[in-house]
């Protein structure tokens, strides 16, 4: 499981930091952030990827998920 | 397609529409939106340059950010954040208008130029797109200007929407400080400065165009950025239905004129088209969102897109002083060495702020 720290980091840096471990063929990231925009395109991201998305925590102010292929 | 793609195409046509319709009600021609033009307005209107013709409060961006403001506290996404290198940013949002002077008009108003047959928007969007894609290259290099904190206060991210209302206050009582010299607010007497829908109506359409905004994130640049970076084409969609959404309804009022000469609040040298949205595009893809996307995030909460609005209007007010802004006439040496400068300036910038 890679891990991968998106806090704070505003658009479009979440999705590259993922589509990087993506592209190195990771198959199980898991990835914490805070803004609603980052997690919905991270999620999008995920999708279009094929890959599953699980919602670890999904605060107000902090959200975590898992991706598996 | 999934529901999200027909939200935002059909809030895109919406903001087309829209913005033909205070066209047709007397903003002036391919101008129903345009943040930095109406940004540029508001720095004149305060005093801040002296170009007699573009002074003017302009309710849209009132609306905006109150449209974004009330979204975001309903939605739960209202948070003051900030701490991302914001005099950075402060400094880009100033290069952001300038170019945006230099072409004529932010993003926004370039594709609903476009939609009103003005072929040198054309010329500007080739500018934009390439601009967006020398921001991916440096986003793809690592860029990154640093993260941003929530703030233990909201307090922070009222200053912008408190602004808002004490220029909403200046426009509805039209104060005179000055009765001889006229102030603290001056509204152009003629050119597009005069040129407005009736106030009501105006932040009636920027309140509706901010919440449809703050929902679906549009961004113009952002729409280009990740279609070249992820092959999302989300945001895209959005772009693509201002575009239509305008074309129609241009179309039905009879303003679809086709053509490089003569255009309205628009010039003919091409090399400045695309090299003054060439400015705006590499530098909204490196602040994270076109001027209209920053308008709505320092709405709700984002310090960091407040200081580029600051930026912006710092920006506007040098622009005009300095003699960088276009006019119809097209742009003079000093816009032209600035618009050089600033692309050397954020691409500067954009090489420097790589991680390892």
């Amino acid at each position: 499981m890679e891990k991968v720290d998106v806090r704070g980091l505003s658009c479009p840096m979440p999705v590259i930091r993922v589509k990087k471990l993506i592209d190195k063929g990771s198959k199980e990231i898991n990835v914490v952030g805070t803004s609603q925009v980052s997690k919905e395109n991270v999620s999008k991201l995920a999708a279009s990827n094929g890959f599953a998305l699980k919602i670890i925590r999904d605060g107000k102010d902090e959200w975590e998920v898992e991706l598996s292929k | 397609m999934d529901y999200r793609k027909w939200f935002v195409l059909g809030a895109g046509l919406l903001v087309g529409a829209i913005a033909v319709v205070l066209v047709k009600l007397g903003n002036p021609a391919n101008m129903g939106f345009c943040i930095a033009c109406f940004e540029r307005d508001i720095a004149g209107a305060l005093g801040l340059h002296r170009a007699g013709v573009v002074q003017y409060i302009r309710p849209e961006i009132l609306g905006i950010v109150l449209g974004g403001l009330i979204t975001s506290m309903f939605a739960g996404e209202f948070k003051a954040r900030g701490g991302s290198s914001t005099l950075v940013r402060f400094a880009l949002g100033m290069f952001m208008m300038i170019g945006a002077l230099v072409f004529l008009g932010c993003p926004l108003r370039d594709i609903l130029r476009v939609a009103g047959g003005d072929f040198n928007a054309i010329v500007g969007l080739i500018g934009f797109i390439a601009g967006v894609g020398a921001g991916v290259y440096f986003l793809r290099g690592g860029f990154n200007l640093g993260k941003a904190e929530y703030s233990h206060s909201n307090a922070g991210g009222y200053i912008i929407p408190l602004l808002v209302a004490l220029l909403l206050f200046l426009l509805l009582k039209g104060t005179v400080f000055n009765p001889d010299a006229g102030g603290p607010i001056f509204f152009s007497k003629e050119g597009p400065g005069s040129m407005a829908a009736p106030i009501a109506i105006s932040l009636l359409a920027g309140l509706v165009v901010g919440f449809l905004s703050q929902r679906t994130r549009l961004c113009l640049s952002g729409g280009i950025r990740d279609f070249i970076l992820i092959r999302e084409n989300y945001l895209l969609l959005g772009f693509i239905g201002i575009f239509v959404g305008a074309l129609v309804l241009n179309f039905a009022f009879g303003f679809f004129k086709p053509g490089f000469a003569d255009q309205p609040v628009a010039h003919t040298m091409h090399i400045w088209n695309f090299l003054g949205l060439f400015l705006v595009g590499l530098t909204a893809t490196l602040l994270g969102g076109c001027p209209l996307r920053q308008l709505v995030l320092s709405s709700e909460g984002d310090l960091d897109a407040g200081a580029v609005i600051f930026g912006m209007i710092f920006g506007a007010a040098i622009a005009h002083n300095f003699m960088f802004a276009a006019s119809g006439a097209g742009v003079g040496i000093y816009g032209q060495i600035a618009c050089v400068v600033g692309i050397i300036f954020v691409g500067w910038i954009g090489w420097s702020y790589k991680e390892v």
